[in-house]
This record gives C-alpha cells, sequence and structure tokens, in this order.
C-alpha cells in the first residue's frame, strides 16, 4: 500500500533556520530516503517552496483566483513524501525516522487511493 | 530532543509579532523589549523541558505580558512573586484558551506598525534601518555594529538616540485605516529595501560580513508578504530581493574583486530562490497594478531566466527600464537605461543618451564607470581613460577602484581602437 507523508511544520520557524541547520536536516534526512530507495519503496519526494509562492483557485463558477495557500494556518503544508509501506504500523515507523531526523511540526499519514507516477523527469 | 536550535529558531521567528502586541498593550517600546526578554528567558527555562507550545509567540506575548504586570503589581504592594514554576505550568494549562483569547486580527497591524515606527520619517535612513534590525529582527547591538562597519559603542549610540526620537513621536495606536494602512506598508517596503541595499552595496571585502543585512531584509519582506498577501508591489519587492541575492556567490572572485553580471559563473547563482522571485513576480503581475519594485523585480527575472549573458533580453530590459523612467523617473534609471540600449542599439546610442545626465551624476561613480566603459568599446580611448579616472575618484569601496582600474590596464595594453564589447 502507498503511504502519502504529508509535512506540516510551521514556516516561519523553518524559514529562520540558518543554512547549515538546514543543509544539516536535510542531510539526516538523505540517510532515510536513501534506505527507503535502495528498497524500493520510495515514491515522488517534494519540497515545497514557501507559501507566499502559493496561489489559490476555488473553483467557483467563476472560479476565483487568490493570493496565499488554501488556508491560514500556524502549521503549513511544507512537502510529502510517498512510501511503499505494508500497513500503518509500517507507515508511522517511516514517519517516526523521518521525523527523528527532523524535529518539530507534525506529518499526516494518509493511505494513497489513486497513484500515478506522472512523466516529470526532476 | 538534545538540539535546541528549535528554540533559538522559534523566538527569532515569533519576536515581530511577540513584541508589536506587547507594544500595543504597553504603547511603551521599552517596557515591550523588556517584557519580551523576560519572557524569553522564561522561555529558555520552560520549553527545553515541556517542548515547544503550539503557539510560540502567543505563550511569549502572554509570559511577558504577565511578567511586566507583576512587576508593577511587586512594585506597588512590594508582596513576594508566585513561584516561576508555577505561573508557567499554569500558563501551558491555559494556552489553548490564551491562543483562542488572543485576537489574531490584531496582528498584522501589530507587526506593521512596529515596523512602521521604525521608519518615522524624522530619523536619518542609517538610524530607521539600525533601529529596525535592533528592535524587529532582535538583531544584537554589536551584530548591526559588525555589518555597519563601526563600533558598538557608536551604534548603541545610534540607536538610543533613535528610540529616544521615536519615544517622543507620537506612536499611532488606533487602528489603520485602509488609506493608511497602505501609506505604511510603502513606508515600510521603502525601509527594508533600504536595508537590502545596505547589505548588497558591501564591496567584496566586506560583503560577507554585510550579508546579513540582506538576508534580514528578506526575512522582513516575507514577513510583510505572509501579512499582505495580495499586495503586488510587496510580492515585487521580495522578488526582487530573492533574485538579486541569489547572485550573491557570483558577484565577487577570491579576492574581493567584482565580477560583473556578464563574466559571473552563473553555476552559482541560488536557483531555489531564483525560483520563488520569479514565482512571486508571476503572481504580482496577474494583479494588473504595476509599480516600481515589480518592474525591478521583472528586469532581475530576465537576468535570471538567462543562462548565459548573450540569452538576456535586453530589448525587453530596456522597455521595463524605460516604464521605471516614468514611474520613478532618476537619472540612475535612465543611466541603467542606456545599459541595455548599449547592448540593443550599440555604445554611440547609450552614450548620447547619457550625456545630458552630466550635471546631475557629476559625482555619481557609476556614471563614469558607465561612461568609461561606453567610451572605450567605441575605441574613444583617451576620453574613455578620463572618465575612469574620474570614477576613481569617486569610489566608495575599493573594489569598485580595482574594477575600474582593470579597464584602465586594458587600455594600456591595447591603444588601438577596440570595438568588440566590452563590461
Amino acid at each position: 500500500m502507498l503511504y502519502a507523508i504529508l509535512c506540516y511544520h510551521d514556516e516561519d520557524m523553518v524559514g529562520s533556520w540558518s543554512k547549515e541547520h538546514d543543509a544539516a536536516v536535510m542531510q539526516k534526512l538523505s540517510v532515510v530516503q536513501d534506505k527507503l530507495a535502495k528498497q524500493g519503496r520510495l515514491g515522488p519526494v517534494a519540497r515545497l517552496l514557501p507559501t507566499t509562492a502559493a496561489t489559490t483557485l476555488r473553483k467557483d463558477d467563476p472560479p476565483l483566483v487568490l493570493d496565499g495557500p488554501f488556508a491560514e494556518t500556524k502549521e503549513q503544508l511544507l512537502g510529502f513524501y510517498v512510501v511503499d509501506c505494508k500497513n500503518l504500523d509500517e507507515a508511522l515507523d517511516v514517519a517516526r525516522d523521518l521525523g527523528a531526523a527532523n524535529p518539530g511540526g507534525t506529518y499526516e499519514i494518509r493511505p494513497v487511493g489513486v497513484f500515478k507516477p506522472g512523466s516529470v523527469k526532476s | 530532543m538534545t538540539d535546541t536550535a528549535w528554540i533559538d529558531a522559534a523566538l527569532t521567528s515569533a519576536r515581530p509579532q511577540a513584541v508589536g502586541a506587547l507594544l500595543r498593550y504597553f504603547r511603551n517600546l521599552d517596557t515591550a523589549e523588556e517584557a519580551y526578554q523576560n519572557a524569553c528567558l522564561r522561555a529558555l527555562k520552560s520549553w527545553p523541558q515541556n517542548g515547544p507550545p503550539r503557539d510560540p509567540a502567543a505563550w511569549l506575548i502572554m509570559v511577558g505580558r504577565n511578567v511586566a504586570i507583576d512587576e508593577v503589581r511587586r512594585n506597588r504592594k512590594q508582596e513576594p512573586l508566585p513561584e516561576d514554576d508555577q505561573a508557567i505550568s499554569d500558563l501551558d494549562d491555559a494556552e489553548d484558551e490564551i491562543a483562542e483569547r488572543l485576537d489574531g486580527s490584531h496582528y498584522r497591524d501589530d507587526i506593521l506598525r512596529l515596523l512602521f515606527i521604525c521608519c518615522h520619517k524624522d530619523l536619518p535612513a542609517t538610524q530607521q534601518i539600525a533601529l529596525a534590525l535592533r528592535i524587529v529582527s532582535g538583531l544584537t547591538v554589536k551584530q548591526i555594529a559588525r555589518a555597519f562597519l563601526v563600533s558598538e559603542a557608536a551604534m548603541e549610540q545610534r540607536i538610543t538616540r533613535a528610540k529616544a526620537r521615536v519615544a517622543d513621536a507620537k506612536v499611532p495606536f488606533e487602528t489603520p485605516g485602509a488609506v493608511e494602512r497602505s501609506e505604511r506598508l510603502a513606508s515600510v517596503a521603502a525601509m527594508i529595501y533600504l536595508i537590502f541595499n545596505e547589505g548588497y552595496s558591501a564591496g567584496g571585502d566586506t560583503a560577507d560580513i554585510r550579508a546579513p543585512l540582506c538576508e534580514e531584509a528578506i526575512r522582513l519582506a516575507r514577513l510583510l508578504l505572509r501579512l499582505f498577501q495580495s499586495e503586488p508591489e510587496i510580492m515585487g519587492l521580495t522578488a526582487l530581493l530573492l533574485l538579486q541575492h541569489a547572485r550573491a556567490a557570483a558577484r565577487f572572485d577570491a579576492d574581493g574583486q567584482v565580477i560583473l553580471l556578464d563574466d559571473q559563473d552563473r553555476s552559482l547563482w541560488n536557483r531555489e530562490l531564483i525560483a520563488v522571485g520569479l514565482a512571486l513576480i508571476d503572481k504580482a503581475m496577474r494583479h494588473r497594478r504595476s509599480g516600481p519594485y515589480q518592474v525591478q523585480a521583472a528586469i532581475a527575472a530576465l537576468h535570471a531566466r538567462a543562462s548565459t549573458p548573450e540569452e538576456t533580453d535586453w530589448a525587453q530590459i530596456d522597455l521595463l527600464y524605460g516604464a521605471l523612467e516614468v514611474m520613478q523617473p532618476s537619472p540612475v534609471v535612465t543611466l541603467n537605461r542606456a545599459v541595455a540600449v548599449s547592448k540593443v542599439k550599440g555604445a554611440e546610442a547609450a552614450l548620447e543618451m547619457i550625456e545630458p545626465l552630466a550635471p546631475r551624476l557629476s559625482n555619481y561613480f557609476h556614471y563614469f564607470g558607465v561612461r568609461g566603459a561606453f567610451l572605450m568599446q567605441l575605441g574613444r580611448n583617451d576620453e574613455a581613460r578620463v572618465a575612469f579616472d574620474r570614477a576613481i575618484a569617486l569610489a566608495n569601496t575599493t573594489a569598485e577602484a580595482a574594477h575600474i582600474r582593470m579597464h584602465i590596464d586594458r587600455l594600456m595594453r591595447d591603444s588601438q581602437p577596440r570595438n568588440a564589447k566590452a563590461k
């Protein structure tokens, strides 16, 4: 089963990280990712640009374009992983590993319904 | 969690909102700052044990306010305070409620007010910047002094003087109306731009020391944009700063010499900053309410999009500078436009364009640098030499002077006319 691990964190706080701290966190996360990749369980991974770069399209009639993210919340959606796991326990283990590498914030774990790997080359 | 970097990050990011709200309560900058400092001290004690509160800013505001009020009471009644830990655990229990009670609708104007009082029009630009870095960003006097290349004592004095000036002025505490809000926003944007330039205009010898000014300006611009998500000029400002700063690593060589745009190693440009900058300018344009920051960002975007200097769309840059000349007529803008014109129509046309600027830019380093370069392209080497000599006399940094000297050396080496592209 594929699980999406959605990463929520206070964007201001992540934005206050020094370059060195940011690089160190990314390095620790890449260790976890590499392990999953070697096991053939790692799907797409994305780190999103700040919510100030976000635009929202409300599907009214006619559709309404708004600046900023969909929801004004304390913690923002900053990125996501797709990981292949046998069950929720295994997905939680992955999330715990990621969390140990990058403390703070929240992960939402959601089973994936439809998955299309797409054709984009990174 | 042994790593305490998150506490620093949380305190730094909560600071503008917390100090802004405390200022609204106490209506006095010193009291607000002191209350915030006290709250931080308690956070350093409490957070490592209890973990981060759900809303660090709300926590700091509440604790800062309570400590200050307790202090007033204690002074009045000489009563002993409750134990620190007691006060804190009470707060933690009540935290959710606190977050609810803090009026979220205020915090936008709290932060804007805090920034706005720093750009009081009686304060000279350097004092505005120093004050904002101290109060809003929370940099230490030592850090600011270092970035400004002055002694700590001199900076301390500058900030104290600025604070006294601001304290005497009437701080507007009522919620601003729409017109007033947009005026405040414009003043604050201008100040953030000044902070950035203070760092950006540094020479190679001091660029590293002054880089924090650029980073701080970007942080403030992003903060402002988070508060005012639909303001195209704030998007433009943020995009401009990001796109300029993206080139930081390529702007100077190992000896601190200036490397011009055409000669920069574009692989050193920061792609992530460029990506955010381009996304923001894209969003801003959609509003069809152009302004000087957006136009300047659009120019920076055209440079950022070109993977080689030859790919640069100089004709479009010429048009954008033309638009900027209309919005913000200034000889410096025309001078910049002339560089684009020299690429599109040649040095002759460009030179013609800058001749009338001479009286107004007679003390401007870049005028003579650019003029010398145009003359050199036209093979008028003797005149170029005169312009370069003048530029050296007006250079603000050793890197600027060294760059012009390089041109002069080239002139000396080949005294025959050159028609190849220079610069």
